[in-house]
């Protein structure tokens, strides 16, 4: 059989029951919650998936929660809210800005760019772009790259040594984990889940942090490719603004695409590679369908491959040495 | 003669590195000086970034961007024959 998108077409009619079932069945029979809490950051992922609890568990159950910090995109807040408005659903918007400030995380940040450039300062922006070497045919390595733009709009890059690249990372990560406990303030008040939103190719890939936006009771849309989340939104009627949004990441004040942060090729590509790759379809029928020639496919496979590989850790629970017979009881329900 | 040698040093100094910072002095570890750090699972991509931290430091020397690749990177011998290249005078 030859790889085409149409292998990635649903029947969003029968996929959309199938999600509010097991929504349903989650939180009323598994997680025994009576709602979920959604965090909105206006993208087309955690649009879905707040508008599949709303179809799943009723408006009145769902609380939706606007979570900026100093870095977001004011436009977050502007299409979170369309959606809110859309729905219908309770919201609150809480500010972590003074929290990251008092535990440092800005702070950490200029540390370790200023390392870097030592003449930045608060007012530029800037980003962490993926930056994989050596030929296009040829093995890789990825490392990150910090790029910083002066308020004259003087953009400048450099590698991000080791110790650099660390800290930074640890003190952005501190945003999804601090989300994350706002969400789950938010889902203790109420006795509800909290549903995370990562699509297929996130959870997949590992492009997540453990126990920031990685953690969620449960993920209704991590098994649905970006197009697939796409098409969901359309057959769920959510506003064409939201579905004409770029994604990005809206963790850093430059803006920054998701592909040139994490992925590295353009998300319906991506898609299809990886359906591609998931479904056992070779190399020839993958490069056909997405017109990226083998050798080049290779790579992109090798790169797919090792980042599954690399973000294991992050998919793992707390390791302990209990044997398996004393847990079995707390087995799916 | 002298260069094997200088490689041999260089080639060790990055074993101990290797098996006593990234590894935490495992000693039951095994590296075949031919053996790729990735597909061995010995490295990842931050390792190999702390491995660059550490060439930097200890040897001096500077690693380009450009530098960053598995043929200089992943394999002791690779990472001796890269380091030794980069310390020989142009």
């Amino acid at each position: 059989m030859e790889l085409t998108e149409t292998n990635l077409k649903l029947d969003p009619e029968v996929e959309k029951s199938r999600i509010c079932t097991f929504i349903r069945d989650r939180v009323v029979r598994t997680l025994k919650k009576t709602g979920a809490v959604v965090a909105v950051s206006g993208g087309i992922d955690s649009s879905t998936t707040a508008a599949l609890c709303v179809q799943a568990l009723g408006a009145d159950h769902v609380l939706g929660l606007m979570l900026p910090e100093r870095d977001s995109d004011p436009d977050s807040l502007t299409y979170g809210k369309l959606l809110i408005e859309h729905l219908g659903i309770a919201y609150e918007t809480v500010n972590i800005a003074p929290i990251l400030e008092a535990m440092g995380c800005y702070r950490y940040r200029n540390e370790a760019i200023g390392e870097l450039f030592p003449h930045y300062t608060a007012d530029y922006k800037f980003k962490i772009v993926l930056t994989p070497q050596g030929p296009r045919h040829g093995p890789r390595l990825n490392f990150y790259s910090v790029v910083i733009e002066s308020p004259s709009g003087v953009q400048e890059k450099k590698r991000l040594p080791f110790r650099n690249y660390l800290l930074l990372v640890a003190a952005t990560n501190m945003k999804q984990r601090i989300r994350k406990s706002v969400e789950y303030f938010h889902a203790d008040r109420l006795n509800y889940a909290v549903a995370g939103t990562p699509n297929y190719l996130e959870y997949d890939q590992g492009f997540f942090v453990k126990i920031g936006d990685g953690a969620a009771d449960l993920k209704p849309i991590a098994h649905l490719y970006k197009t697939q989340v796409y098409e969901m939104a359309r057959f769920l009627d959510l506003p064409k603004a939201l579905l004409d949004r770029k994604p990005t990441t809206d963790t850093y004040s430059l803006q920054q695409s998701q592909e040139e942060f994490y992925f590295q090729l353009p998300l319906r590509t991506l898609d299809l590679v990886m359906y591609g790759m998931d479904e056992g379809f070779d190399t020839a029928a993958i490069s056909r369908a997405t017109g990226i020639p083998p050798e080049e496919l290779e790579w992109h496979m090798n790169d797919i491959r090792q980042k599954r590989a690399t973000t294991t850790p992050l998919h793992l629970p707390p390791l302990t040495l209990i044997p398996a017979s004393r847990t079995h009881h707390r087995g799916a329900q | 003669m002298k260069g094997i040698s200088l490689n041999m040093e260089i080639r060790e100094q990055v074993k101990d590195f290797i098996v006593n910072k990234i590894l935490i002095g495992a000693s039951d570890v095994t590296l075949d000086p031919d053996e790729s750090f990735l597909q061995r699972g010995i490295l990842n991509s931050t390792g190999i970034l702390e491995l660059v931290g550490f060439l930097e430091e200890h040897f001096k020397l500077t690693c380009k961007d450009e530098d960053i690749t598995p043929e200089n990177l992943d394999s002791l011998n690779a990472v001796s024959a890269y380091v030794q290249r980069k310390l020989s005078p142009q």
